[in-house]
């Protein structure tokens, strides 16, 4: 009996478990407005529209992780979508695959140029990825010319690929499950995954202990990179369009939804679990305000409202969790 | 400055010739002589000190932001919501003035609304300190647009430039200087004597170099947080009064994006953000570099977006130059650390 109430009250004070009340309580009031929330059909559109932040969210998460930022994703994204797009209109790339792995790979190769001027030119991230935001974005309007890539111009199986299914889930769904899993293996039972979180707790002795930082530094951004070329694909793609200034201010949605999901702006602390929820709530506060019929000019303040809610009801549950933990050692 | 005990406190650094030709300030001075001389080749109109001063002020609307925004990043905080409080603020001046037809009334409005979002900000994060203050201003950054976006749906306001006197906060000059620019200069010499020569800026300096320290130093680390948010907030509703009087129309995706242009001037200016360092004077001459880049190179044509990739650019490269530190021979090594004091 007093095993199993360790166990129980072990899993409570996991930051997860609060979230996830949260979650429950947030999705349980707009269940009780509007019924056909929890419906298999509007579960799958929510997780289809909000795939390309979900996955994106992982990508920012392992930069969070070692105490950086990356504030230029949606610029990456948005060159990278483009830059694939532009490629698909000429008819270099010929398939779908060869779309989703150019932009990937062009992802990786400007996250490395960030992080590279971030480890080697010892550049505040948030100052470095700043001004790459400002340099991707550019680059972006310059290799399109201000125009846009418009949905004859794409290929037909990259556009099916974006709204077919796998086993009655989108595909698009099914690359967010396939990345959670391999940033949940890669984070909790590899190499590579823990050092990055030595390297976030404490550089210093991180670099004592014989990790490459830099090198470690150099792949986290170039692997945000890769994923925010990845969800250029998927973002062009699930819209059928390449525009400009496509996913501006996403990097605010992302960081948000891994702040929910538990992760320190400090680095070293957070998990998988905890971004897929954050990311989960962000895509539920998105579209549940439509859904339960608030007018769509107060959607944005209470989104905003929402958050400020949310990361204030977090610390509040952790300082209780702290003040429970510090009278379980009382003797 | 002896002390009774014969201890001398306040001690600064006398700066060797060396250190000040090498310091970050010699740096952007180089740099904005480099981007005037630019200008003057590029266009033989531009030192016509009207048409210099026209441009000038379009960018202090801007630059006002950076001066607190240089106590915040200082503090080692950062706000990401100021774009939005000037938006909501110069929302309500229109709004207030469209209603009542004062424009005293609507400028009153418009600070005191600006001056209560500094507020609401600065109070969540004394009262929650363990909240990241990027993730507190990203949220209020939405609350505020979002705001703004309801109250004024897809509409704008029209017509506070009908009356002459707002309009002449923005346009009306003492010869060729406006008024604007007359402001900016008196409020630079009060942030930059605060930050640097008061006791308020000494606890700036020593929160942002290590927080925990300077509260068991008795610093009242939380109020002072408080206060230059609040500070922020203020000085947001006053841009929001500068941007009306300078547009006239307002809708509620103005201002988008000087969070991140503030932010790039000050850091511009050499002041960290992790906090603890910089000095004033850098980010006032950052704010005239980036302002008459942008003026210059819009001037012969180049598109907003190369003027953006090259800011970038220079933002990356101007942070990053320091720290490379190349071993040229015969030449001694420049220590970077030495001119952060």
């Amino acid at each position: 009996m007093n095993q199993s109430k360790g166990k129980l009250s072990e899993i409570l004070r996991q930051r997860e478990i609060s979230l996830l009340i949260v979650l429950i309580i947030l999705c349980a009031i707009v269940q009780f407005r509007n019924s056909s929330f929890l419906t298999v059909s509007v579960i799958n559109s929510i997780l289809k529209n909000y795939a390309y932040t979900m996955v994106l969210s992982f990508g920012m998460m392992i930069v969070l992780l070692i105490g950086g930022i990356d504030i230029s994703v949606g610029a990456t994204l948005a060159f990278c979508g483009m830059a694939g797009s532009l490629l698909m209109k000429n008819g270099i790339l010929p398939n779908c695959l060869s779309v989703y792995l150019f932009t990937t790979v062009l992802g990786f190769a400007l996250g490395a140029l960030i992080g590279l001027v971030i480890a080697k030119g010892k550049v505040i991230p948030i100052i470095a990825t700043l001004g790459f935001q400002y340099i991707y974005r550019g680059m972006t309007y310059l290799i399109s010319g201000s125009t846009w890539v418009g949905t004859a111009y794409m290929l037909q199986d990259f556009k099916d690929f974006a709204q077919g299914s796998f086993l009655g889930i989108n595909h698009l769904v099914c690359i967010t499950i396939v990345i959670f899993v391999v940033f949940f293996v890669f984070l909790k039972w590899t190499m590579f995954g823990r050092q990055i979180y030595a390297v976030g707790s404490n550089a210093e002795a991180a670099e004592i202990s014989g990790i490459k930082i830099d090198r470690i530094k150099i792949l986290v951004y170039a692997i945000c990179g890769a994923i925010a070329g990845l969800c250029g694909s998927m973002y062009t793609g699930y819209y059928a369009s390449a525009q400009n200034d496509m996913a501006t201010g996403t990097e605010m949605d992302v960081i948000a939804a891994c702040v929910i999901g538990g992760v320190s702006l400090n680095g070293g602390q957070g998990s998988a679990v905890g971004v897929l929820l954050g990311a989960i709530m962000m895509a539920v506060i998105g579209k549940s305000l439509t859904l339960i019929g608030i007018d769509a000019f107060w959607q944005q303040a209470l989104k905003g409202a929402i958050i400020l809610l949310a990361v204030v009801i977090n610390v509040l549950v952790q300082r209780g969790i702290d003040r429970r933990n510090l009278e379980g050692r009382v003797i | 400055m002896a002390t009774k005990s014969g201890r001398t406190i306040g001690y600064t650094k006398q700066k060797t010739a060396k250190e000040l030709l090498f310091c970050w300030e010699a740096l952007l001075i180089v740099i904005l002589l480099a981007v005037n001389i630019m200008n003057i080749c590029l266009s033989s109109n531009y030192l016509n000190l009207y048409n210099l001063f026209t441009n000038i002020n379009s960018f202090l609307v801007k630059g006002f932001i950076a001066f607190p925004m240089a106590y915040i990043l200082l503090l080692g905080d950062i706000d990401l919501s100021v774009g939005s409080v000037v938006c909501l603020s110069a929302t309500i001046l229109g709004i207030t003035y469209n209603g009542t037809g004062s424009i005293v009334l609507a400028i009153i409005a418009c600070l005191l609304v600006g001056f209560a979002c500094g507020a609401f900000n600065g109070l969540v994060l004394t009262k929650f300190t363990e909240l990241a203050p990027m993730i507190v201003t990203l949220a209020t950054m939405t609350l505020f647009r979002g705001l703004s976006e309801r109250i004024l749906g897809d509409t704008s306001t029209k017509g506070m430039r009908n009356v002459k006197w707002f309009a002449n906060i923005y346009d009306g000059r003492i010869g060729p200087v406006p008024y604007l620019f007359i402001l900016f200069v008196i409020l630079a010499i009060v942030f930059g004597l605060v930050m640097h020569k008061t006791t308020f800026g000494r606890h700036m300096f020593a929160i942002g170099a290590n927080k925990v320290a300077a509260e068991y130093a008795g610093i009242r680390v939380q109020r002072i947080r408080f206060i230059v948010f609040t500070l922020m907030g203020f000085i947001c509703g006053m841009s929001g009064v500068f941007y009306s009087s300078w547009v006239g129309s307002i809708k509620n995706d103005i201002a988008d994006g000087y969070e991140l242009e503030a932010i790039s001037m000050c850091v511009l200016g050499g002041i960290s953000s992790m906090g603890g360092k910089g000095t004033f004077p850098g980010a006032l001459i950052a704010i005239f570099i980036i302002g008459l880049l942008r003026y210059g190179l819009g001037l012969i044509n180049v598109n907003s977006q190369t003027i953006s990739i090259i800011i970038g650019t220079l933002l990356i490269f101007v942070v990053m130059a320091p720290n490379l530190k190349f071993k040229l021979p015969g030449k001694k090594e420049v220590d970077s650390t030495a001119s952060e004091n």
